[in-house]
């Protein structure tokens, strides 16, 4: 798969060696970026320093029924085509720059930007869509027709901040601590190829969900060339990028639940279905027949955040190491245990989950 | 005597010292070459007849006996080659249409041997099939990504109409008259036993194979025979046969030598007359009327079995299809010019049609562009001659593929092309009792079975060596294959990467 490194040159795919974290606070308690970050720290070398990011969930509590569009101008010129494209789809609640801090280690950033938005009434209700789909294809629309454009969160009450650079470092330009969250999830990089192009970083978020991933999956093309009959457009070829429109997908348009994609994505052997109760042989029969295209085969192990939890999910071999700790009301996620351990010595409870069992945590019920 | 323009293309080439005078080559040979001379006290042969079937080599017990090309020479031209001028012989004798049988001998380019396929290092564990499961199973049908839930929230399971194969590989439509009893009782053996499908082709289903039905595919084409009520009951799906590979847009011809009693029952003609199958179906007009046929078969089986249309791969195969996939057909399949016949016309048979690997990129691609890949499966046929083909059908977005020729050879075909003579040695394309009980359906389902599981280990490696442990996700995975000496143009079509790219 190295020559499809080469092959895409210029694009982006991340082959091994990433590193992911995610920690939730079951309760609501919000926590700001400073543990995440210090927790992807610990896994330094599983980053190559070309590229680190981090969602986080519950932090625009004052905002949280806009979109919260975050964009990256690398090309300013084109800033002002945007924003009248934005003004033209959306009411603009609110615009301001995303404020970073300067860092000797990360360069070359483009303008960052944050939009809180809602589509406007009259052109949504002629879109005949809902307001996530239609606020979905208006950022297709943005990432592919504007050159040096790009959004790369578009969710309620989350935000992704991402560049080129070391997670650690990234925390700190972003200046994470000064937000909080109820939930974080964190990555880094260990590309073998440069992409040098901040879009390519992770976490990838389409609407409230936002994917971190490690591994490198086989299924990739036939996975991308089947999602992409349903109007999503693999433009950065990572694998990221499919899971998370195959995520949403699943999730918001044919309204699986969670286990449930999970069960496609990661599917058990038939040899193991056959061994099932009846009801979820049925289940897991039919899933596997109608959404035989959405396996995913390849090592990888994910965090999938989303408004109100998270769920981390292996390849149904697990071809990829994820530990999840947990203490009172928080659980951890991390690629290695002491990424978690770093910010929380005192587990109550620590795991492998195995191949293809979803781990999802969610809120507490109020 | 009046001269025979036309010289032998073989001949038969004994070695004396081996020969022992047994006569087996004179019993075996159904083309009446061999035979006993007392006058000479040895064996002499009529190399006029000769079709290199190499029966007779196979079974000398001394192992005397080689066919060779004959080495005589036409005036050498590379314009009118010896082939050439041997069809104007022939067509001026006989004043007839050149016949043919399996699939064109000429060399165009295989797609498939300018494919490579890709395998995993360092960034990408391969996995080891021996250790790990690797999964072959495919469901086969129109399936519809919308969910249903019941009050309980429950998934409701509206995926029915489907086949569902252990190995993405079929035995594709050979008749019954076409090829003989045994071979039919092979294909339907081994097609049972590998949790697969057989086609019974356009002639019928014979009584005694009522048993094999959820295995079998039943044929529905131009002439109609043999079928009514029970026969389309009968079979697990049912195919609409619109073209085939080696003769698009011409029928069927069975002559009424082969219409012999059994024949004639399963087809429901009358013994001895030629069985002829009208080019196109005279009820399917447009696509509209094929519409109307998919569903009156679907309407007479109570709507509980998959419907396969099948068409020949021609030049606008992928807009055809595309209106195939609307006309509630499950299954699209595609013959390639490549593939096998009993019977075609020659000229036919080596101009008329496109490569299948082409045929299958493009519709995939395009049913893909429409969003509607879902709504049926692609199964293609056409010269697929091994397992690293499959892969690469497979890779380039198939379904599942039907397998013909393969299957006979399996079965000891040994590639004469002479099916249309009826005098087939091996016991496959014949309706002479003596002929056909040559082939025993034990050892000949045997055969097919150990083919078809020697296909799937390889399959097994190949997937596992991509890091791939299902089928479902090679399918149009197009990513993992490149292509080799072709140019920009063929590689567009195919959709795949370069060598190096
Ligand atoms: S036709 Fe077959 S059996 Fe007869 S001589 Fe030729 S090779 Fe031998
Ligand atoms: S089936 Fe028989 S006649 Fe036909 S090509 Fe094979 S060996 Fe020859």
């Amino acid at each position: 798969m190295q020559k499809e490194g080469q092959m895409r040159e210029g694009q982006v795919r991340i082959p091994s060696g990433c590193a992911i974290s995610g920690v939730i606070n079951r309760d609501g308690r919000r926590v700001d970026g400073g543990a995440i970050a210090k927790s992807i720290a610990v896994m330094h070398d599983r980053s190559n320093g070309l590229g680190g990011g981090f969602a986080g969930y519950g932090i625009y509590p004052e905002y949280k029924d806009f979109y919260a569009f975050h964009i990256f101008y690398t090309n300013p010129t084109k800033k002002s085509d945007c924003e009248k494209f934005l003004e033209e789809h959306f009411e603009i609640i609110n615009l301001s720059k995303i404020p970073t801090r300067k860092h000797p280690k990360i360069t070359n950033e483009p303008l960052i930007w944050r939009y809180f938005v809602m589509p406007l009434p009259t052109k949504l209700s002629d879109s005949q869509l809902d307001g996530d789909e239609y606020t979905l294809r208006c950022v297709f629309k943005i990432n592919t027709s504007f050159d040096g454009v790009y959004v790369f969160s578009s969710g309620k009450n989350m935000g992704v901040f991402k560049a080129v650079g070391y997670p650690e470092d990234v925390a700190e330009f972003y200046r994470l601590d000064g937000y909080s969250g109820y939930s974080w999830v964190a990555h880094g990089r260990y590309p073998t190829n440069t992409p040098g192009w901040w879009g390519g970083a992770h976490p990838f978020a389409v609407l409230d969900f936002s994917v971190v991933h490690n591994g490198e999956i086989s299924s990739y093309d036939a996975n991308r060339r089947f999602i992409e009959m349903f109007g999503y457009k693999c433009t950065l070829q990572t694998d990221t990028e499919v899971i998370t429109y195959i995520w949403d997908y699943l999730v918001r348009r044919k309204k699986l639940t969670l286990n449930e994609t999970a069960e496609v994505i990661a599917a058990p052997f038939w040899e193991k279905i056959k061994t099932m109760n009846e009801s979820d042989r049925e289940r897991l029969t039919y899933l596997r027949t109608v959404y035989s295209s959405l396996l995913i085969t390849g090592p990888f192990s994910i965090i999938v955040g989303f408004e109100g939890g998270l769920l981390a999910l292996n390849d149904r071999l697990k071809l990829r190491s994820m530990v999840v700790g947990e203490k009172n009301d928080t659980v951890y996620i991390a690629s290695e245990e002491s990424a978690i351990r770093e910010i929380e010595p005192s587990l109550d409870r620590v795991w492998a989950p195995s191949g293809g069992e979803a781990v999802l945590v969610k809120l507490y019920e109020k | 005597m009046p001269i025979n323009y036309d010289d032998n293309t073989y001949e038969v080439l004994r070695d004396r010292e081996r020969c022992i005078n047994c006569r087996v080559c004179e019993r075996q040979c159904a083309n009446l070459v061999h035979k006993y001379s007392a006058e000479l006290s040895r064996m002499t042969a009529d190399c006029m007849s000769c079709v290199d079937c190499q029966r007779c080599v196979s079974l000398c017990p001394t192992r005397a006996l080689k066919i060779i090309k004959n080495p005589n020479v036409y005036r050498e031209n590379a314009n009118w080659n010896s082939a050439a001028i041997k069809s104007i012989y022939k067509q001026a004798g006989s004043g007839g249409v050149l016949l043919s049988s399996m699939g064109t001998p000429e060399p165009y380019p295989v797609y498939w041997d300018k494919i490579l396929i890709n395998a995993s290092q360092v960034t990408n564990p391969s996995i080891d099939p021996l250790r790990e499961p690797m999964e072959t199973r495919v469901s086969l049908g129109h399936i519809s990504q919308d969910i249903e839930r019941d009050a309980s929230g429950r998934l409701v399971n509206t995926v029915k109409q489907t086949l569902s194969l252990d190995v993405p590989i079929m035995f594709s439509a050979m008749s019954y008259g076409s090829i003989s009893y045994n071979a039919h009782k092979s294909l339907a053996k081994a097609a049972e036993k590998l949790g697969i499908y057989y086609n019974t082709g356009e002639g019928g289903l014979h009584k005694d194979f009522y048993g094999y039905g959820k295995n079998t595919i039943v044929q529905v084409a131009s002439g109609r025979f043999g079928v009514f009520k029970d026969y389309l009951d009968a079979g697990a799906a049912i195919e609409i046969k619109m073209g085939q590979g080696a003769k698009p847009g011409i029928g069927g011809h069975l002559p009424g030598e082969k219409i012999v009693e059994d024949v004639s029952k399963t087809r429901m003609i009358p013994m001895g007359t030629d069985a002829i199958s009208p080019a196109p179906h005279h009820d399917i007009y447009s696509i509209e009327d094929l519409r109307q046929l998919v569903f009156s078969l679907k309407e007479a089986t109570n709507y509980l079995k998959p419907v396969i249309v099948k068409i020949a791969a021609v030049h606008n195969v992928a807009a055809i299809a595309s209106g195939i996939a609307r006309s509630g057909a499950d299954i699209i399949a595609i013959d390639g010019f490549r593939g096998g016949t009993g019977a075609a016309p020659t000229r036919i048979r080596d101009n008329v049609g496109i490569p299948i690997e082409l045929a299958l990129a493009e519709v995939d691609e395009r049913l893909r562009r429409e969003g509607i890949r879902n709504d049926v499966s692609l199964v293609v046929g056409g010269s697929i001659r091994n397992s690293a083909d499959i892969v690469k059908a497979v890779a380039l977005g198939a379904d599942a593929v039907y397998i013909a020729t393969g299957a006979l050879l399996a079965l000891g075909c040994h590639l004469c092309r002479s099916c249309h003579l009826g005098k087939c040695n091996w016991g496959i394309a014949t309706q002479n009792p003596e002929l056909v009980k040559r082939l025993n359906p034990e050892v000949g389902s045997e055969r097919l079975v150990n083919l078809i599981t020697a296909w799937k280990h390889e399959i097994e490696e190949m997937m596992g060596g991509m890091g791939i442990n299902s089928i479902e996700a090679l399918k149009g995975n197009r990513l993992m294959l490149r292509g080799v000496g072709l140019s920009q143009k063929e590689l567009d079509i195919l959709g795949i990467k370069h060598a190096g790219e």
